[in-house]
């Protein structure tokens, strides 16, 4: 991958004439002798919600964390408003404007909420740290985006797990991000705590300043709020469709499919080797 | 989000279940004192057994010379290798090699200036650079190489104890005369290396809970994972904090020299590391990461000081003494960990 910048592409989001502010291109990744990823293409428009469903191992957290910085492909290009990037590290993501809320959310329980919003962000002054202006900050951008918590001083430890998930979406919106990569973001949730994370997703969408990838597993959630569902498959998007167009039913008859396929591949290996 | 109701943190009683607002008895602002605030259950032990000693042994122990020996002498290695084991602690990693790197410096400063000319200023800053070298090695095998802290810098000691007596051959020497008058600065005074002791714990309480530095040391240590995540550099985290352990090990080793007058080779080891240890975690530091305190460790040896001593002026000999120091040190564990459990109730 290079670095090169596109010639004539601006910084705005209207630089890509077709008006994407997220395409990735061609992605490989291998890892030794397995293949995670297969040439995956993927797009996302301004503004939009795009579901990432797929099954365990599928490979949906390994591009996450491609997209994110967190690791590099193997092959493939990354293309942010018009521009090819390379991402080094989380940090040349989140300078970009690439923010991601991770499956086990990267929250330090030992910190209060209002470091671990600003995790490696810290204000400082004379090399020490901030503490009244980041706590004033952190509780304005929980008024924001709507997120109750006891306190902003609280030890996260001491939060429920909705709660957890709300802090770790709202460090990542009140980033200036442009792109929200949300992994998993209503995994082990009750309905109730759930709920609140759809509201705030759908908030956000209303706003239209960011535009999101989500990993979900349940169809229906998914169908609610994405405005487009891409299906990965063994390390390869099969299915790409907006959610108008298509039903639970349908992604159900996907991957039962699947589990046909596997079952009878099983069945002639035994019968193979019978 | 209505979902979450709104709680206000006053409604919240650490000890849990009690309704707030009742008439607070002495007592109870005392367990909720305790139950609150990590290192005031080691405050409470070592004011208590100051106490004791003080009153029941007035003359002897309050005396200038023991009050010396107790917080310069004894106390004061403790405390400033604990420094260093609290940032490592914090950080998930434990050094095991400090004590060795405090044997080594000094006769690395000796070996420069009697037999290689070096000036004697230029030598102990060497000496002390020495331990950047020592931490940089144990950051380099515990983070890059992937061993256990716990083996690495087990080896490193024993690598750093062999070269003590390969070169010192087991003999100790005296500090060079060149070298002598700056040892008033660094430890030779009766009370300098306890003064050395309260300016590094106020400057390091400052680097743990006011910097990016000791934010992030928490943060590797509590989900080095979600840190690395957050685009922390865990590894250069844990190379900082095993140079900075050592670099204090090697200032403690040429304190005590200067205090001596003698480069003793027997002098470091195991001991005074374990003793940190032991005082980080009777203050409050957690031995699994994420968590910790340096007026705790302060204080913890602060507590393991008046012990050692105490008893020694209560006329203990020294080999049922370290019977009561380590049933004192299982006492003040388990009331930690029962404060622990007390302040987790609290939250919930």
């Amino acid at each position: 991958m290079t670095a090169e910048p596109v010639p004539g592409a601006g910084a705005t989001a209207s630089a890509d004439p077709s008006g994407d502010v997220l395409r990735v291109e061609h992605i490989n990744k291998r890892f030794g002798a397995v293949t995670a990823l297969h040439d995956v293409n993927l797009h996302l428009g301004q503004g939009e919600v795009l579901g990432l469903l797929g099954d365990n191992g599928a490979g949906k957290s390994t591009l996450i964390k491609i997209m994110c910085g967190f690791q590099p492909p193997t092959s493939g290009r990354i293309i942010l408003e018009g521009q090819e990037i390379t991402l080094k590290s989380v940090d040349d993501a989140r300078s970009l404007g690439i923010d991601t809320v991770y499956q086990d959310l990267a929250l330090i329980n030992e910190l209060t909420v209002y470091h671990n919003m600003f995790l490696n962000r810290e204000r400082t002054r004379w090399s020490l740290l901030s503490n009244r202006s980041m706590r004033r900050t952190a509780q304005e951008q929980l008024d924001r985006v709507g997120v109750s918590i006891p306190s902003v001083d609280s030890e996260v430890a001491k939060l429920s797990g909705g709660q957890r998930q709300a802090i770790a979406v709202a460090r990542a919106v009140t980033s200036d991000a442009k792109v929200l990569l949300l992994d998993e973001p209503l995994a082990a949730m009750g309905a109730k705590e759930g709920a609140m994370i759809l509201e705030l997703v759908k908030d956000l969408k209303s706003q239209g300043q960011v535009s999101i990838i989500m990993i979900m597993h349940n169809y229906g959630q998914a169908l609610e709020i994405c405005d487009r569902i891409n299906l990965l498959q063994h390390g390869e998007i099969t299915f790409d469709r907006l959610s108008k167009d298509t039903s639970v039913q349908e992604l159900n008859d996907i991957v039962i499919e699947e589990y046909r396929k596997a079952l009878l591949e099983r069945r002639q290996q035994e019968q193979n080797s019978a | 989000m209505s979902e979450i109701t709104e709680r206000s943190p006053q409604a919240v009683s650490p000890l849990g279940g009690q309704p707030a607002g009742r008439a607070p008895s002495p007592l109870r602002g005392l367990m909720r004192l305790l139950a609150r605030q990590r290192e005031a259950t080691v405050f409470v032990v070592a004011v208590v057994l100051l106490l004791y000693f003080g009153i029941k042994y007035n003359s002897t122990f309050v005396s200038q010379t023991n009050l010396a020996n107790l917080l310069s002498e004894t106390a004061a290695p403790i405390i400033i290798i604990g420094i260093g084991e609290v940032f490592l602690l914090i950080c998930g990693e434990i050094d095991l090699s400090a004590g060795f790197v405090y044997t080594f410096a000094p006769f690395l400063m000796h070996y420069l200036i009697d037999f290689y000319h070096v000036p004697a200023l230029l030598a102990i800053i060497i000496s002390l650079l020495f331990g950047l070298v020592v931490g940089t090695l144990n950051g380099f095998l515990t983070v890059t190489m992937g061993l256990p802290s716990f083996i690495t810098t087990l080896g490193t000691g024993f690598i750093l104890l062999g070269l003590t007596d390969t070169t010192s051959h087991a003999y100790p020497a005296i500090i060079p005369k060149s070298a002598v008058s700056y040892g008033q600065w660094i430890g030779a005074a009766p009370w300098s290396q306890f003064i050395w002791a309260i300016a590094l714990t106020a400057i390091f309480w400052v680097v743990l809970n006011r910097t990016k530095w000791g934010l992030h040391t928490i943060a590797t240590g509590g989900n080095q994972l979600g840190a690395r995540e957050a685009g922390i550099k865990t590894g250069r985290i844990k190379y900082g904090n095993f140079m900075l352990t050592s670099t204090l090990g090697a200032l403690v080793g040429l304190q005590v020299a200067f205090y001596v007058h003698t480069i003793d080779p027997s002098a470091g080891g195991f001991q005074p590391m374990f003793y940190a240890v032991t005082a980080a975690v009777i203050g409050g530091t957690a031995m699994l990461g994420g968590q910790g305190t340096i007026l705790g460790a302060f204080l913890g040896a602060i507590v393991l000081a008046t012990l050692l001593d105490g008893l020694n002026v209560a006329g203990v000999s020294a080999n049922p003494l370290d019977i009561v120091l380590g049933a004192a040190i299982l006492i003040a564990m388990i009331v930690n960990v029962r404060l622990a459990r007390l302040r987790a109730a609290g939250r919930n």
